[in-house]
């Protein structure tokens, strides 16, 4: 792994809203370089959202962005994309291209690079996942785990400086999760700094640096792990952990 | 028997079919193929356009789009090759001098094409889970490289039975150009038997003919469901279970 120099991200105040439906009030996240935060909290409390405003998929109604200290907001959105990867529930991995072509499409679109260059870094990353001998078959011949760890190759390969995790182990089989979260695991151990939304309370625990539990498009709480899982401050963080653990 | 014989003379006289089997070969079959190809080809491309204008995020394409498709496509087609046949064969005429109607001819059907065409092109792209865009755009695509790299191939692909009925149709319409008056060598295949059966009293001839369409479409039918069963069902090939997920990311520890 190379080690990444830069990738602390910080949002201040981020708010949006869908109409009437007023998503995300007010949130502050910070993520110091090659650390994991994780985001839990219960379903449709914008944890997905906010991960789409990180990143602005979808933009901000109000508030700031920074990466590396500096606003990104005026960036153009898609460069600013090309060094946040971003992993889905749903693996989108694209089903009309190999494995292979999946991971070294950007590569040689936006990265520039001669077919050879990217075939080779692809299938180092495929490496990477324990997943080169599959680079020349259709998404759709893999299990769930597979296509995820393809996935998570496909958005490793642009050398982000810091990763998205939405939920990447909720839609697979219960015996494919360990994999891919051991996967997830390593990347946090080998420095990359990543924000991990997930219902996974055993990773959120053992592996994120700091935990962030919003409800109600609303942070609640926030802190070390240790502090957020042993010690909750507030009624609703604690009838959280006492629903799901 | 005189029944019999006599429908056997009307629909099947080989001898009159001989008789205009190098004139459908010669004349007709590489005018209808014209027909059909030329329209084909142009419906394909401004059809497209139109799938992504009525997809656009800008209201007035979208309005052009959908008023273009529910002209074209809620008018006969023969009110259509005759409007643009007869009202615009003058003006071609005044324009470039010629004054064969068969450019007018692949252009109306063209026009009736692309409105069809771009409904199933946008069927199609919009058949796309929005997570394809959403990851495309996540990689850093922007938008109008996410539609053309990764969510437009997609859609084109799915809707690939319906494009290839739109051909056999396309065969079929271009039979109806003989409304706007074609010159012996511009004769389609329709109207070359056509003729012939009016010259002879008999309808062997169109019998004929429609042999020649029948060998177009029905290949063309079973290309449909040889594609829409390679894509519902793929090249099978079973996963495999998932054995790495106990020993992956070692490598990352490196």
């Amino acid at each position: 792994m190379t080690t990444i120099e830069s990738g602390t991200l910080t949002g201040r105040n981020l708010h949006l809203s869908f109409g009437t439906n007023h998503v995300l009030r007010g949130i502050d996240l910070h993520v110091d370089q090659g650390t994991t935060a994780s985001v839990i909290g219960p379903s449709g409390s914008g944890k997905s959202t906010l991960l789409r405003v990180l990143n602005r998929l979808i933009e901000p109604d109000q508030g700031d962005i920074l990466l590396d200290g500096r606003s990104v907001l005026k960036d153009n959105p898609d460069e600013l994309r090309r060094r946040i990867g971003m992993v889905f529930q749903q693996f989108n991995l694209f089903p009309h291209k190999t494995v292979l072509d999946n991971v070294s499409l950007a590569l040689r679109k936006l990265r520039k690079m001669s077919a050879d260059e990217a075939r080779e870094k692809a299938l180092a990353q495929l490496d990477l996942v324990g997943l080169k001998h599959k680079a020349d078959v259709r998404p759709g011949n893999l299990s769930g785990g597979q296509q995820q760890r393809v996935a998570i190759a496909r958005a490793l390969a642009m050398d982000p400086e810091v990763m998205f995790f939405d939920e990447a182990t909720s839609a697979l089989d219960p015996e494919l999760v360990k994999g891919v979260l051991a996967l997830m695991a390593d990347l946090a151990s080998a420095g990359m700094t990543m924000v991990v939304v997930t219902h996974e309370m055993g990773f959120s625990r053992n592996v994120s640096d700091t935990v962030t539990f919003m409800d109600g498009g609303v942070v609640v709480e926030t802190g070390p792990p240790a502090a957020i899982f042993d010690d909750p401050r507030t009624p609703r963080l604690k009838s959280f952990l006492s629903d799901v653990l | 028997m005189d029944a019999l014989e006599q429908l056997g003379k009307t629909f099947f006289d080989w001898e009159a079919m001989a008789a205009v089997l190098p004139d459908l070969l010669t004349v007709g079959l590489p005018n209808t193929l014209m027909l059909a190809l030329a329209s084909g080809i142009i419906g394909t491309v401004v059809g497209m356009l139109l799938a992504i204008m009525g997809i656009s995020r800008n209201r007035v394409f979208r309005w052009i789009a959908r008023i273009y498709t529910d002209i074209f496509r809620g008018l006969p087609a023969v009110v259509i090759i005759l409007l643009i046949g007869l009202g615009l064969g003058p003006i071609l005429r005044q324009i470039t001098g010629s004054t064969s109607p068969y450019p007018l001819g692949i252009l109306a059907l063209s026009l009736i094409a692309s409105a069809y065409i771009g409904e199933i092109f946008r069927s199609g792209i919009q058949s796309v889970e929005k997570g394809q865009l959403e990851a495309s755009r996540a990689l850093g695509f922007s938008y109008s490289a996410s539609m053309q790299l990764v969510v437009v191939p997609q859609g084109v692909r799915r809707v690939l039975p319906a494009l290839v009925n739109q051909f056999i149709s396309l065969i079929k319409e271009s039979s109806l150009v003989y409304f706007i008056g074609l010159v012996a060598s511009e004769r389609e295949l329709f109207r070359v038997g056509n003729d012939a059966a009016s010259n002879t009293g008999n309808l062997s001839p169109l019998i004929a003919a429609g042999l020649f369409y029948l060998c177009l479409t029905i290949p063309l039918t079973h290309l449909v469901n040889f594609i829409d069963n390679r894509l519902r069902v793929g090249k099978k090939q079973k996963p495999e279970p998932d054995e790495l997920a106990a020993r992956i990311g070692e490598g990352a520890k490196a």
